[in-house]
């Protein structure tokens, strides 16, 4: 039963509670490193560590944390921890992390880790809150891994470097699409699968917020 | 007594009520002071490892920065008497040091005797102090001068740049640059890492006939020899590139050095 209920807990954020598709939490960051996988990669293990870390040490002192300065206690937590993933990363993989440049730094204030130790860590032991924060972590990669992967393989032709459609350039067929690189596709393919997965799982889909007005009939 | 007794304090320490104000208090600070701990550990240990890196990431940029130059691959490829050299120069005399080798550099600058205090009309580019001794590369042919490699800093729009100029033998015209650090807004001055916007630089002049510094980085297109274009949306950080190069080009930088040079007397 226990089991079950970790599984459950564990496998819930991948796609029902996705935290990027459904509650569209961490968006900043999800589109500004996929623009090649292997940062994507690197950006999804690092936001993954921080978290279950976070759960782990949060969850351990949440008898004692005073309600008055939980929230800055949980974001001292997570900014240390932060911290030291960012520098980890900058001694031993150096050229991904000069190429992540501040987004390391900004998982401090990704809504998604201080929304799991507000709302999970913070009330529950710590076993469970690592499995629910390792559980978010993960559907924050495989969103973050769909959206790098298409965006170097149509932006590149490549996947983690390795080149799957020869591009124009290297005297192949593919011209590439230089909006792939850009911003902005981040948000078309991100939109794209928001909308592709409340189309299957029509639950997700929101209320509208209110009807557009009866068009009136026309005469003649 | 149960105050002396650290064992027992913790404990009523735990139990008292979380609202109260000591605790909130004690709490603070304990998550502060691991935090801190923590932190600290962690930059300090791996400094290290991230000094080494940088050092083979500068190397790799001056390699890079050689071979982007027009024919100065095929010299160090091919001629016998081409060569790159090391040098510490004294930024006051434009000369090499005599004392000062680039393996002792690093020491010496960290002695505050060796910088020295710029005033305010003289700090251009904004570094408050200024070493007395910089490592510099000189290519050679020969005899002859083909090439020299400063190093250069300043603020940045955001933060400090640090780039390499490279100047062609006639002490009058760039070569090329390279940034080598920077903290500019991505998308925006960042763009100055750019080959595209490097690319400017090569055949650029800094010095009119008169030897006086004209170069600037243009608002928009370049419109003389002495412009390289500026970048869309980063006009604060290609002003501080116009302020870093002409300050390091200037009297209070490199400016006896290029003297020297053109004299002859290196």
């Amino acid at each position: 039963m226990a089991a079950g209920n970790l599984w459950h807990t564990l496998t819930e954020p991948l796609v029902d509670k996705n935290p990027i598709t459904l509650q569209i939490l961490g968006i900043c960051s999800a589109l500004a490193v996929t623009t090649s996988l292997d940062t994507a990669l690197t950006m999804a293990i690092s936001l993954t560590v921080v978290l279950v870390l976070s759960a782990l040490v949060v969850s351990l002192i949440r008898k004692h944390i005073p309600g008055t300065i939980r929230l800055i206690v949980q974001i001292v937590i997570v900014a240390s921890l932060v911290i030291v993933i960012d520098q980890f990363l900058q001694a031993f993989f150096f050229d991904i992390s000069r190429r992540l440049s501040v987004f390391v730094s900004l998982i401090t204030t990704n809504c998604l880790v201080l929304g799991r130790t507000e709302s999970f860590s913070r009330n529950n032991p710590p076993f469970p809150s690592m499995v629910d924060a390792l559980g978010n972590g993960l559907g924050y990669s495989l969103i973050l891994c769909i959206i790098g992967s298409l965006r170097e393989l149509f932006g590149n032709g490549s996947i983690l470097g390795f080149q799957i459609l020869r591009t124009v350039d290297q005297g192949g067929w593919y011209v590439p699409m230089n909006l792939m690189l850009l911003a902005p596709s981040a948000f078309f393919l991100l939109g794209g699968l928001v909308w592709a997965i409340r189309s299957i799982r029509t639950d997700q889909a929101e209320a509208p917020e209110y009807a557009p007005p009866e068009t009136a009939e026309r005469a003649g | 007594m149960a105050d002396s007794n650290p064992v027992s304090a913790w404990q009523r320490f735990l139990a008292a009520p979380n609202d109260s104000r000591f605790k909130t208090l004690l709490v603070a600070f304990l998550v502060s002071a691991i935090c801190a701990v923590v932190v600290t550990g962690a930059t300090v240990v791996l400094r290290p490892i991230q000094q080494a890196n940088r050092a083979a990431e500068q190397q790799l940029r001056l390699e890079t920065m050689l071979n982007g130059i027009p024919g100065m691959s095929e010299l160090l490829a091919d001629s016998e008497d081409a060569e790159i050299s090391t040098v510490v120069v004294d930024l006051d005399t434009g000369r090499a040091s005599q004392d000062i080798t680039p393996e002792t550099l690093q020491a010496a600058l960290d002695d505050p005797a060796n910088w020295t205090t710029l005033t305010p009309e003289q700090d251009m580019a904004n570094i408050g102090v200024r070493p007395n001794y910089q490592q510099i590369y000189i290519v050679r042919d020969g005899d002859d001068i083909e090439l020299v490699i400063l190093p250069v800093f300043g603020a940045g729009a955001q933060g400090e740049i640090s780039a390499m100029l490279a100047i062609d033998g006639d002490m009058e015209t760039f070569a090329g640059i390279t940034i080598i650090d920077h903290v500019e807004t991505p998308g925006l001055g960042a763009r100055i890492t750019e080959p595209g916007w490097q690319a400017n630089f090569n055949g650029t002049r800094f010095a009119n006939d008169a030897g006086e510094i004209e170069f600037a980085v243009a608002r928009g297109p370049a419109t003389s020899d002495f412009e390289v274009d500026g970048i869309t949306g980063a006009t604060r950080t290609g002003n501080s590139m116009t302020r870093i190069v002409r300050f390091w080009l200037g009297p209070m930088g490199y400016g006896p050095l290029l003297d020297a040079i053109r004299r002859g007397e290196f």
